[in-house]
Formats: C-alpha cells, sequence, structure tokens
C-alpha cells in the first residue's frame, strides 16, 4: 500500500498540495480501482481514426458530447416579457475564464436586437459639452484589456433561507462568471466631454426596453471603469450587452449597465428603481443599505459539489473558484470537516485583480461522511465569512451580496449535497 | 480623478508645454464624440430625479389614472396593484411588520420621483415607453393613490412629485458613504 506516503495536512483526509503533482504516484495505483482498459479486450484503433472528418469551418461548434452543458434558467414569465436569469455550469468548468456562449445572464425586459450603425452612445448633464458617439468611432479609440469576474448581486442569495436548498454547485452560485473585458477607459470619453467639478456621479442608461438605469460615482468612473466593446476577443455577446456595455471591476453586476447608451454626470444618484428598490439589503434594524458596490471574499468548491456522487472511494481533487470585488485572491483554505481544521489550496492561476482564481487540493475519501468547505481571503486581508456570520451582520430579510462559506456534505453513499453547518 | 492625479497631469502638461512638446500631447488624443445639445435629447433623455431635473411638462390625478392602469397595467399588477406573481406587487408592505417585510412602492421606496422615472422608462413592460407624459401622470398619482399616499384628487406634477414625502424616506443607509 501507498497510503504510508500521503502526507496529510488536516483532518478528514486532506492531503498535501506537493499530492497534487504525485496524485498517480499516491493515489492511482492502489487505491483507485477504475481502469481505462474494458475487460478482457486489447485496446482498438477507434473508428474515428479511419475515416476523414469534416474540414474546417467559418465558425466553430463545441463537440455534441459537450452539449448538456447549458446555462440553467428559469421558465418564461408572460408577465415578464424577457425577464429572468440564466446560471453559468460552474461544476463543468475549468480554469478561470468563462466561454462566452455560458456567461451568466440577468435581464430585465430582455436582449435588444441592436445595429450597430444606429447604435449612439451620449455623454451629457454636468460636461463642458454633450457629446454623442457612433460605434464604429468607438472602435478606433486606444483600448486595454482586463481579466475581471462579473457576479450578479443576487448570486448565493438562497442560501439564507432557514432550510438549505438541494441544489447544484450551478443553481445555488452559478451567477458569476469571468472574461477578458476590452473596452476603452470611460475616463478617456468623460475627459473629452469634460467633467464639471459638480459631477459627483455618472448615471449610466441601456438600450433595452427596460432602459435600465443605475448611477455609478465618479471616483469609481474615473477609476477602473471601462465601455467594453468586446468579451474574451470577440464582440460582446448580445446577452451581455452588444455592442457595448459599462464594465465596473469587482462591482455587484447590475451596475455594469449592458448595451450602454447614455452616460448623465449628475450631481446626486438619480435614484433609478433598479438602486432603490431593488439590489439594497434590508438589515434586521428595518434600515435597508443603499450603494453596496464591491462583492465580497467568496470562494466555492465546484468538485466535488451538490447533486454530484462520489463513485468510488479513494483521493480526489477538490477543486473550485475564488474571487473578490476588493482585489486578487492570497489564500483559500479546505476543510473537509465542516470547518474543524483547515488546509491551504493551490491557488493556480495567475490571481489577478478582481478575477476568478482557480484552486486545488487533493482529499482521500474513505467512505465516511466529510463537510467540504473553502474559505477565500483577498489581498486586503477580508476573509471570506461563515454563514453564521453572515447572518448575524445582515440577516435574511434581503439576499443580495451573500458570500458565506459553502458547505458539501458528502454522505457514506458519496452524495454530495448543500448543506448547513 | 483625483486631486492628485489632477495635479499630476497638470504638472505633466505644464512640463510638456515648456519642452514644446504640447502639440504632439494633443494630436494623440483622439476626439471623435460629436457635440450635441441637451435640447436635441430632450426625447432621448429619460431619467427624472428627485430633484425635479428632467421631468417633462403635464400633470395627471388618480381619478384619470385609473383607466391608465386598469387597462394597461392591471393584467400583471392586479386591479387593486396586489400582483400577479411576486415581482408584480405595487402596494401595502409595512417595514416594522413581522417576518420580512413587504416591500412596495409604498412601504419601501424612498423616492416618489422614481416612480414616474420608472414608469416612463420601463412600463407597461409588454409595451414600454407607449404612454404619453401626461398618462405617467396619471398612472403616477393611480399607484401613489392605491397606496394611500395621496388623495384621487391631487394633481401630480413635477412640483407635487418630488415635493412627496414617501413613507420610508428615512430607511435608507448609503453603504457607499459610510464605508
Ligand atoms: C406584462 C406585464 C406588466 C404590465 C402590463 C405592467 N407591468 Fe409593471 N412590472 C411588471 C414586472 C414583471 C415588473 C418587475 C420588473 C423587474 O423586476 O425587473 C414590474 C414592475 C413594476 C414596478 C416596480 C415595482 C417594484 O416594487 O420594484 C412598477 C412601479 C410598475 N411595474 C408599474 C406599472 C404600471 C404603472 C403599469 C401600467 C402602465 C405596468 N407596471 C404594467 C410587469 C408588468
Amino acid at each position: 500500500m501507498t497510503q504510508e506516503k500521503l502526507e496529510r495536512v488536516a483532518g478528514n483526509g486532506l492531503l498535501s498540495r506537493r499530492h497534487l503533482l504525485g496524485m498517480g504516484l499516491a493515489g492511482a495505483g492502489s487505491v483507485m480501482t477504475n481502469s481505462a482498459l474494458g475487460a478482457d479486450a486489447g485496446l482498438q484503433i477507434p473508428s474515428w481514426s479511419k475515416v476523414p472528418g469534416p474540414g474546417a469551418s467559418g465558425y466553430g461548434n463545441r463537440s455534441s458530447h459537450t452539449e448538456h452543458m447549458q446555462r440553467m434558467s428559469g421558465n418564461p414569465n408572460p408577465t415578464y416579457p424577457g425577464g429572468g436569469a440564466s446560471r453559468s455550469p460552474l461544476a463543468e468548468l475549468q480554469g478561470t475564464i468563462t466561454p462566452n456562449s455560458l456567461h451568466f445572464e440577468r435581464h430585465h425586459a430582455g436582449i435588444p436586437d441592436i445595429d450597430p450603425s444606429m447604435h449612439k452612445l451620449v455623454i451629457n448633464g454636468l460636461v463642458r459639452q454633450p457629446l454623442v458617439f457612433d460605434y464604429e468611432d468607438l472602435l478606433k479609440y486606444p483600448m486595454v484589456s482586463k481579466i475581471h469576474f462579473l457576479e450578479c448581486s443576487g448570486n448565493s442569495g438562497s442560501l439564507l433561507r432557514p432550510s438549505p436548498a438541494d441544489g447544484s454547485a450551478q443553481s445555488l452560485h452559478g451567477l458569476v462568471s469571468c472574461a477578458e473585458w476590452t473596452g476603452i477607459p470611460l475616463s478617456t470619453l468623460l475627459d473629452e466631454a469634460g467633467v464639471d467639478p459638480a459631477a459627483q456621479w455618472v448615471s449610466a442608461v441601456g438600450a433595452d426596453a427596460a432602459s435600465m438605469g443605475r448611477s455609478v460615482p465618479i471616483d469609481k468612473a474615473m477609476d477602473d471603469v471601462l465601455v467594453a466593446l468586446f468579451q474574451n476577443g470577440e464582440p460582446v455577446r448580445p446577452e451581455q450587452g452588444y455592442p457595448m456595455r459599462l464594465f465596473c471591476p469587482g462591482w455587484e453586476g447590475n451596475i455594469s449597465v449592458k448595451w450602454l447608451t447614455q452616460l448623465k454626470l449628475t450631481s446626486e444618484p438619480s435614484q433609478f428603481r433598479d438602486e432603490t428598490s431593488k439590489y439594497t439589503d434590508t438589515l434586521p434594524d428595518r434600515n435597508s443599505l443603499q450603494f453596496t458596490f464591491p462583492m465580497g471574499t467568496k470562494s466555492l468548491i465546484t468538485s466535488p459539489s451538490g447533486q454530484m456522487a462520489l463513485n468510488r472511494q479513494g483521493i480526489y481533487q477538490v477543486t473550485g473558484i475564488a474571487w473578490s470585488g476588493r482585489g486578487s485572491i492570497r489564500r483559500v483554505e479546505v476543510s473537509a470537516d465542516g470547518g474543524r481544521s483547515w488546509a491551504d489550496a493551490e491557488i493556480e492561476s495567475h490571481q489577478s485583480d478582481k478575477a476568478l482564481a482557480r484552486f486545488r487540493i487533493p482529499w482521500e475519501w474513505s467512505g465516511g461522511s466529510a463537510v467540504l468547505q473553502s474559505r477565500a481571503t483577498d489581498s486586503e486581508g477580508n476573509v471570506q465569512p461563515t454563514r453564521d456570520a453572515v447572518l448575524a451582520d445582515h440577516g435574511r430579510l434581503s439576499s443580495y451580496h451573500n458570500h458565506c462559506i459553502q458547505s458539501w456534505a458528502v454522505n457514506s453513499n458519496g452524495g454530495v449535497a448543500n448543506v448547513y453547518v | 480623478m483625483s486631486m492628485y492625479k489632477r495635479a499630476l497631469l497638470f504638472i505633466f502638461s505644464v512640463t510638456l508645454a515648456s519642452i514644446g512638446f504640447v502639440s504632439f500631447a494633443q494630436d494623440t488624443v483622439l476626439k471623435l464624440g460629436s457635440p450635441i445639445s441637451e435640447e436635441q435629447l430632450s426625447e432621448f433623455d429619460l431619467i427624472a430625479g428627485p430633484d425635479g431635473a428632467g421631468f417633462p411638462s403635464g400633470s395627471g390625478s388618480a381619478a384619470q389614472g385609473k383607466q391608465v392602469f386598469d387597462t394597461r397595467c392591471a393584467a400583471c399588477h392586479a386591479l387593486t396593484g396586489e400582483g400577479t406573481s411576486g415581482n408584480t406587487v405595487l402596494v401595502g408592505g409595512d417595514m416594522h411588520s413581522e417576518g420580512s417585510p413587504l416591500r412596495t412602492v409604498g412601504s419601501y421606496w424612498p423616492h416618489a420621483s422614481t416612480l414616474f422615472d420608472f414608469i416612463r422608462r420601463a412600463m407597461p413592460a409588454d409595451a414600454p415607453k407607449s404612454l404619453t407624459s401626461e398618462e405617467v401622470y396619471q398612472v403616477t398619482a393611480y399607484v401613489l393613490y392605491l397606496n394611500g399616499i395621496v388623495d384621487q384628487n391631487t394633481v401630480i406634477n413635477r412640483e407635487t412629485l418630488i415635493a412627496i414625502e414617501m413613507p420610508n424616506k428615512d430607511g435608507f443607509i448609503d453603504k457607499n458613504q459610510v464605508r
């Protein structure tokens, strides 16, 4: 047995990160019993190696064997035309970049079909000279590319309910995605219009049927906000705001207004419906927080995760994503015993600012029950809170901006489920 | 831009000017926006704020708004405004009730201006921007009336609307300013 060689770093089977490299050496031979070979037959040349396949094409498709990977959305609601959301299949994705076709969506009045040659971007209000820009003209401006996550402030909200929902990483947490966004720094365009010193807010409005509006503080607008024209190298997808969207790094998704058509500089917030009636958090004392912008320090184990089944005992790679609206991810700890003991996971990706980071740690499942958790710490020292801590601080009267630790229970049959500890 | 950055930029421009590079600096900044006047934007800019900026002329009362509401809104919000689904409730609620308070225009919204602004830009959800300004004033008055905030015959216009004190006007904390 190779069991003796395994270096245990925390309770209930968590193993040293060095076993990630040697997973085959330490585990596969003795503990894992799966075999890639069929019972008796030797390995044969497969049929697809014997016929030429189709040639090159103008626009690529994914493998027909991966078509089950879909965004998850609710049923259309006739009283809410085009409204609703779809969630990214987090457990099936790897790395840190979400494919554009699987990036989560949230629409308030559906996806407009915008002809870019007719689309206008207006800057008005407290500026020296109100301006209007064409799409073709905007393409000529110097652009920057930044990898950033985007998270709906309603993501993970159901975890604040009194009893745990039977859910998956996708259904509970799929309103987060990450992409490389390319566009023009908003400050460039605002400078061209000439910002009046009295301007404190920029009211951004979209060209969808809801003309969705949000007010952005001027300091953020002049700092790192983009008018994004490209997403992972291609023009922003219609459901992400084609031909252009605002992109406010690290902040709640709703403020990155899609189908951006107007930026109005004002001295006060415009008090849009989606920054008063919605996206605000009522606290236990019945006061409500307005303008909760940065998304909290957060992590999530995507495998093993809710509704999966472990089908063998042995060594598993526990992996997931971590992010913070206030900086980069410095540390992710994982527990297999419901938070009694913790071990540091390997953070694999470049740990860039306000982007997803991928973490991994090996874990030996010996057939007993376990509760898997992850806890992120960001570059500002913010630590992801427990569910109890969020409930104590924020209550459950509103479900926006929840970033609590997720607990996945593994039972002795290998079933994985969302639980509260 | 922070004062600090502004100061740096100023020093930078002065340095460039003093060594004769200012025309170079200006030439490299693209300026492709076309000037437009606020007047030309009067149909396009739908932002109606709590300070009264951006409201069109016109007025209306709840008595007039009932017909608009019954024909254009009630299919989704119900004749009484109590809604046909979780996100279409327009009346009722009390922020200090036990359990999770029902949050509506009447119990939750801090500003009356938001009602006009939102209805004009987004409602009715099946045909947004199909109401006249007059109708938006009327139906705004009607939703306020259903919530017991104005009388049937109160005339709602730019001035009277922004003067309304909503029941939960002091119920919000601007987290952006406190942290
Ligand atoms: C086709 C259905 C439909 C019709 C017709 C409709 N609405 Fe709505 N309304 C909705 C939906 C759905 C929402 C929630 C939108 C969202 O959450 O993005 C909503 C939201 C609202 C809200 C905001 C509620 C809140 O608390 O945030 C107001 C106010 C409103 N509608 C007023 C009206 C008025 C006035 C009319 C008639 C002129 C109207 N609606 C017609 C479906 C409708």
